[in-house]
């Protein structure tokens, strides 16, 4: 339950010492309710006082690292329902299923599945394996699964052959995704014995809660929660239901990033398993596995989540550098326009649909609009000249024709001054008017 | 400690909103939830499916849309082959053709054209204009007395024309209409005010609140569908509750995803399932986060979305 600060008032020593920064204890206490300064900050709390409020003032939801190394990822850790109260902490981790038979084929599939989307590595962050009635076989699988650096998901809810799994794996921290009412004692004996952590199950929300409570008895603290398999319907609210009542009905039993396998709700269909991963990427499933990833199936997906946990503050920008489009070489001409995701991928685009090479120059414009970045300064005839000669631009690219934003044709006249060996050509006002305009000049 | 379920039905609900006449009318909105919460209440009207045609004809390089529409030659027989996919509850007829740097069709061809569309499929209508705003404005009052009596949604009126497209569709023929507004809810909620103080009935107006393609800036669409809802179902905000039909087509096929042949990239692979999963990524996206109505182009993606939300009901 939240704390107000009349209630942390009450445990400090109110001597007003200032020595936590503040000028009274009450500032420092309110303060602390707003969650602005940490409760350690005051010298003279007795412990008593800072464990019951270091309790109180924890996160709601806590923050999980499933994988070991480089395959590291943090998950959870939100603190709001909707993106624009606050940004989403953790973006989701996709995951493809494996099983003996099938991981060579899957994983010829999923290793070619790895580029880069504004500035963001987009590749699959986790194998999920599959267990399928044989131990040996499944240690053998989880060795191999190993070798591809990914983070892995043990999907096995036999302990035997789990412990055989993670005999070999234990040290890549994989996530133990088995326990359930059934087994919650074997199978959180065996997460703390290879300190890795462990997903849970349950056949309702309640036996889920109770299972829950019932392992967080037993000391541990790194869970994951499995949403429902049984219908897209049951999967749906576990994941709402899991989030909100965590953070909304604060009831931190359910403080746990969630795990949804849209592979089991809708298996060998490709396009409903997306449809699944989108509304899961959307609303709250923290781990997303489905049965295999293609570039059709990653290429939509992976933009809708780098959009979704982007900073509602932010705008999202674009990596300054030369963009060469529709195999430009050194004579294609340059086009220039602001470094707003939005507007690189309107500008991108049509240029791309024109189909006539040219080279894309983006230059730090602030992450705005081409006109608000003019408005506030950010774009000029001096910046575009001095981010031309700076990078060597005018060395990697031999033709001197610049292309300009119609918006901002006015800087026509000062960049002929400023970049005397160019010509100087004013685009469309609208993207959309780019691709008659770019046959013409061509 | 047991865990408490905590429902959270809004006293406030989305309006309920009929297109279409008969057996086959629909009716979007009318939840008090938030999206896809049945487990908070019942949604009593399901989300709805559109299949879009266009009079500029059909993608040549797509084999399954080629054979969908496979002896179609005409709107209307293209049309009608539409009309038929089951899992599609309404027919959306886009008017592409009529945009004056474009074809420049004329607005009686167009009118002729949707009169026998609507005489022919007995599927509600839903008429996009060519987003040329005088153009559309025309389009949208003649289509709306040649229909009249058949119930269709006019896509949609804009700050520039909502006078005259809420006077020509709503208030003469008694028609629906849409509020096009782009990711802005002060934007969409004052279109709304402008709209219903010309006399509109405020149960007879959809929004169009703004679309992106997945990847393309979604986030816009996200939070602005989520204040939309909040707004509407917390705040009882009636300026805010007309429900949202999201046109995601003409998005999710125009990016390059959608466009790029395998040629040009061969690791991308096939460019038709490549527009499916954009489609099919960025209807479903859209519904999670408030779209009462989504209109797609492939029927694949149609059945995939319309199978999607049966799920979820």
């Amino acid at each position: 339950m939240a704390l107000k600060g009349l209630d942390i008032f009450k445990l400090t020593p109110k001597t007003n010492c200032k020595e936590c920064g503040s000028p009274t204890c009450m500032a420092f206490s309110m303060k602390v309710a707003q969650g602005a300064i940490s409760i350690d900050k005051c010298p003279h709390m007795s412990q008593e006082a800072l464990d019951k409020l270091s309790e109180a003032t924890a996160p709601l939801m806590k923050t999980i690292t499933v994988g070991a190394g480089e395959a590291a990822h943090q998950l959870g850790g939100e603190t709001v329902l909707y993106r624009h109260e606050k940004k989403f902490v953790n973006r989701n981790l996709f995951a493809v299923t494996v099983t003996p038979e099938t991981f060579d084929e899957k994983w010829e599939q999923v290793k070619g599945i790895d580029y880069d989307r504004i500035g963001e590595r987009m590749y699959v962050e986790a194998l999920a394996l599959e267990y399928t009635g044989d131990a040996d076989a499944y240690a053998a699988l989880a060795e191999k699964a190993k070798a591809t650096g990914r983070a892995l998901i043990l999907d096995c809810d036999d302990a035997a052959a789990a412990r055989k799994a993670l005999e070999v794996v234990g040290d890549a921290k994989p996530l133990l995704n088995g326990a359930s009412a059934a087994n919650a004692d074997e199978f959180a004996a065996l997460a703390q014995e290879f300190k890795c952590v462990l997903g849970v199950s349950g056949a309702t929300l309640d036996e889920l809660h109770d299972t829950v409570e019932a392992i967080e008895g037993k000391g541990l603290k790194d869970l994951v929660l499995n949403c429902s398999t049984a219908s897209a319907k049951d999967a749906f609210e576990y994941a709402v239901q899991i989030r909100r009542s965590d953070l909304k009905g604060q009831d931190r039993t359910f403080g746990y990033p969630s795990i949804v396998n849209v592979a089991k709700l809708a298996p060998g269909d490709a396009h409903l398993q997306e449809a699944y991963a989108s509304l899961f990427t959307v609303k709250y499933g923290s781990i997303v596995v489905m049965e295999e990833m293609s570039y059709a199936d990653a290429l939509p997906l992976y933009g809708l989540r780098q959009n979704v946990f982007t900073d509602p503050q932010k705008p999202m920008t674009v990596e300054p550098g030369i963009y060469p489009l529709n195999g430009a070489d050194e004579n294609a001409p340059i086009a220039t326009t602001v470094d707003f995701a939005l507007t690189y991928f309107v500008v991108s685009g049509e240029l791309e649909r024109a189909g006539v090479p040219v080279n894309l120059v983006i230059s730090d414009a602030g992450g705005y609009s081409v006109l608000t970045s003019w408005a506030a300064g950010k774009l000029s005839a001096s910046s575009i000249a001095k981010f031309i000669s700076e990078n060597g631009i005018a060395d990697k690219i031999k033709s001197r024709k610049l292309i300009i934003p119609g918006k901002v044709a006015v800087l026509k006249g000062e960049l002929e001054q400023k970049l005397p060996d160019f010509e100087i050509i004013v685009a469309p006002n609208e993207a959309t008017d780019l691709v008659k305009f770019m046959k013409q000049f061509a | 400690m047991a865990y408490k379920k905590s429902p959270q039905a809004f006293k406030a609900s989305i309006n309920a909103v009929t297109i279409g006449t008969g057996d086959s009318a629909v009716t979007l909105g009318g939840e008090n939830v938030m999206p896809l919460y049945t487990f908070d209440a019942p949604i009593e009207h399901r989300p709805a499916v559109g299949i879009a045609v266009s009079d500029t004809g059909i993608r040549t390089d797509l084999p399954k849309l080629d054979e969908f529409y496979e002896g179609a030659t005409t709107l209307l027989d293209r049309a009608q082959k539409a009309a038929q996919l089951k899992e599609a509850d309404f027919l959306s007829i886009v008017l592409d053709a009529a945009d004056p740097n474009g074809d420049n069709r004329s607005v009686e061809d167009c009118v002729a054209e949707v009169k026998a569309i609507a005489d022919a499929v007995d599927k509600p209508l839903v008429i996009e204009g060519c987003k040329n705003v005088e153009k559309d404005t025309e389009l949208f009052s003649k289509v709306a007395e040649a229909l009249q009596g058949k119930n269709v949604l006019l896509l949609s009126a804009r700050e520039e024309n909502y006078k005259t497209v809420g006077a020509s569709t709503v208030m003469a023929y008694q028609q629906k209409m849409g509020a096009e507004s782009a990711d802005d809810i002060n934007l969409a909620k004052q279109l709304n005010v402008l709209i219903t103080q010309l006399g509109v009935d405020p149960g007879s107006v959809v929004m169009n609140v703004g679309t992106a393609a997945a990847g393309y800036g979604f986030e816009y669409v996200v939070s602005t569908m989520d204040r939309v809802k909040s707004a509407a179902l917390e705040q009882n905000d009636g300026m805010l509750q007309m429900p949202i039909v999201t046109p995601v087509a003409s998005e999710a096929w125009t990016v390059k995803e959608s466009l790029v042949s395998g040629d040009d990239i061969p690791e991308w692979g096939d460019v038709e399932e490549r527009g499916i999963q954009m489609e099919v990524t960025t209807a479903a996206a859209c519904l999670a986060s408030g779209s009462n109505a989504v209109i797609l182009m492939h029927p694949e993606s149609v059945k995939t979305i319309s199978a999607f939300v049966a799920d979820l009901m």
